[in-house]
């Protein structure tokens, strides 16, 4: 691991910002110099300074005190939607392509087939805006989206690895189905789906973004950064800090995972070899 | 030739039917009841039974399905809710503006992709290849809601060069196609260097250096040929992924398409209208999957017996 960031440069950066987000998503609270929803109108669209380092919004709440409460909401739509997308997308691509046969067909022909035939964030977009917004739709919505993502690789990984002589092996000495998919052939597919959940990760957070700046997402007064980015549109003349924070907060969440993954990516690929 | 692309016509269907029964079903995931949220607080309960009638929603939900499916066939999306107008009218009436968007993006993210694609093939691990990379990853990483507000702040706030919004020529359109073909452009770079980089190292490369042709010449007029084979597909993907994008992107800047035309009906609750919008987009991404896969077997002819 220490060989794989000494080499990694930008992995170690990843790496470092992944870790200072996730402290600041469960800090947030005790970080926060401010209350992130307190309003002060008289200092609305204040510009940065000592007090407020980031500036203030357009109700005069802190944008770094939102901006970090934001990280929580972020990173726990980002992780949550992954870790059910990869659940769900393992079990079913992965037992799909173990059994084979018509569950094969039947999920792969017609289920992926069909949330494919949508692109992933308007497919999101159509469900949030039929189901209202809230947290729990958004989640369900982007995990509708983004488990089939992980289904087609878990299913393609299975239909090589269960082939390989040590799954025959399990087979011959009487290991069950459920044990043998469980035991032998997941952990042997986890590495793919772990540098998918990396980027899924960026991809679930710009998602989540996205929905909030449309207003489809978060609901205020909770801090979202594609809430404030929206926020701040309105401001670029008069406040152009309420957009350049919370964008640059975002593109660092979504470029740091982006560069685990791309790294992670390159160190386990074969072809290097 | 033929009997592949009637193939691939006759595998499409299937997929159009289920985008449509999909479209038909999100008006049935409202929870609660959609006629009382689309009309308010405030209405009647005569209200409420009038309009459930006019969109059909009393009836049988199998006899709405057939109405439904047997509308789309006939160009009959059903009637907008907030305006009275044909559902159909109102999105033929916005998707040249969003098609006029899409292929702006398109063309200014080639322009950019495929120079910086062979630079950093061609230049791989030096200083100009790390900067590319990290570039792209830049743009791959910047979504298009905070690389628009930032490309007004720049171009027309400080510099005053270009208009913030609306639709009214060409100096219009610079900035939402920048923002819409950022993501796509550096996708793409990344595509063409990737493709770039096999390409160079085949043995045709080596024999049209061997026989004296100049670097320009074995670079754009064999490599780069080959090299934008795979360019094709990604490029159909992600221009579907164009569709979904301009709806944040037409908002904002106040683009008349049919992005804006999908927030605008989200916001007013106008379900009728909503379903028309995903569906026009869904069939648009449909439809240009199909031309890419069609355009890749005629570029490379091996696909066809696949």
């Amino acid at each position: 691991m220490t060989e794989f960031f000494r080499k990694n440069k930008l992995a170690l950066a990843g790496f470092i910002i992944v870790l200072s987000l996730t402290v600041a998503a469960l800090f947030a609270p005790w970080l926060a110099p401010y209350d992130p929803a307190s309003q002060k109108l008289m200092d609305r669209l204040d510009g940065p300074s000592w007090r407020h380092p980031f500036g203030n919004d357009e109700l005069g709440r802190d944008i770094l005190s939102r901006i970090l409460v934001g990280t929580r909401v972020s990173m726990r739509v980002g992780a949550t939607v992954v870790l059910l997308s990869v659940i769900v997308g393992v079990s079913i691509g992965g037992f799909a392509g173990y059994i084979g046969g018509w569950l094969d067909t039947f999920v792969t022909v017609v289920v992926i087939n069909s949330l494919l035939a949508f692109p992933g964030i308007l497919l999101a977009i159509a469900l949030v805006a039929f189901l209202g917004p809230g947290l729990d739709r958004l989640i369900f919505a982007l995990v509708v989206v983004s488990w089939v993502g992980y289904a087609r690789l878990a299913r393609g990984q299975v239909l090589k690895v269960k082939t390989l002589e040590f799954v025959e092996g399990a087979r011959a000495l009487g290991a069950s189905s459920p044990r043998v998919f469980v035991s032998h052939i997941l952990p042997n597919i986890i590495q793919p789906i772990l540098i998918q959940a990396s980027i899924g990760m960026a991809v679930a957070i710009l998602s989540e973004a996205s929905l909030s700046f449309l207003g489809l997402g978060i609901a205020p007064p909770t801090p979202s950064w594609g809430s404030m980015l929206n926020d701040g549109r309105n401001h670029l003349f008069d406040a152009p800090h309420m957009v350049i924070f919370p964008s640059i907060a975002l593109v660092m969440t979504v470029l740091s995972f982006n560069f685990l993954g791309d790294a992670l990516r390159d160190w386990l690929d074969p072809r290097k070899l | 030739m033929f009997a592949f692309i009637l193939r691939r016509l006759l595998l499409t269907l299937p997929v159009v039917w289920i985008v449509v029964t999909l479209v038909f079903g999100l008006i049935h995931m409202v929870p609660g009841d959609p006629i009382a949220q689309m009309l308010g607080e405030g209405a009647s309960v005569t209200e409420v039974e009038r309009m459930r009638h006019e969109l059909g929603l009393d009836r049988p939900v199998m006899e709405q399905y057939r109405t439904y499916m047997l509308g789309v066939l006939h160009g009959d999306l059903g009637t907008s809710f907030r305006n009275q107008e044909p559902v159909s009218q109102s999105v033929l009436s916005r998707y040249p503006a969003t098609i006029e968007l899409a292929i702006a993006s398109t063309i200014f993210s080639l322009i950019f992709s495929i120079p910086l694609g062979v630079i950093g093939a061609i230049r791989r691990g030096r200083a100009e290849d790390r900067f590319i990379s990290f570039a792209t990853l830049l743009g791959v990483s910047l979504p298009n809601f905070a690389l628009g507000p930032m490309l007004i702040l720049l171009f027309s706030i400080t510099l005053g060069l270009l208009p913030v919004s609306g639709r009214d020529g060409f100096s219009h359109l610079i900035l939402p196609a920048l923002t819409l073909g950022g993501g796509l452009a550096a996708t793409t770079t990344r595509m063409v260097r990737g493709s770039m980089l096999e390409e160079i190292r085949q043995d045709y490369v080596r024999t049209a250096r061997a026989k004296g042709l100049s670097e320009r010449a074995v670079l754009f007029g064999h490599a780069l040929r080959n090299g934008l084979i795979p360019v094709i597909t990604v490029l159909g993907l992600q221009a579907g992924m164009l569709l979904a994008g301009a709806i944040i992107t037409e908002s904002i800047f106040s683009w008349p398409g049919l992005g804006r035309l999908t927030v605008q009906a989200i916001n007013a609750r106008d379900y009728p209208l909503v379903q028309g919008c995903i569906l026009a987009i869904a069939l648009t991404y449909i439809f240009i999957n199909l031309a890419t896969d069609l355009l890749y077997s005629v570029v490379d002819p091996r696909i066809r017996y696949d």
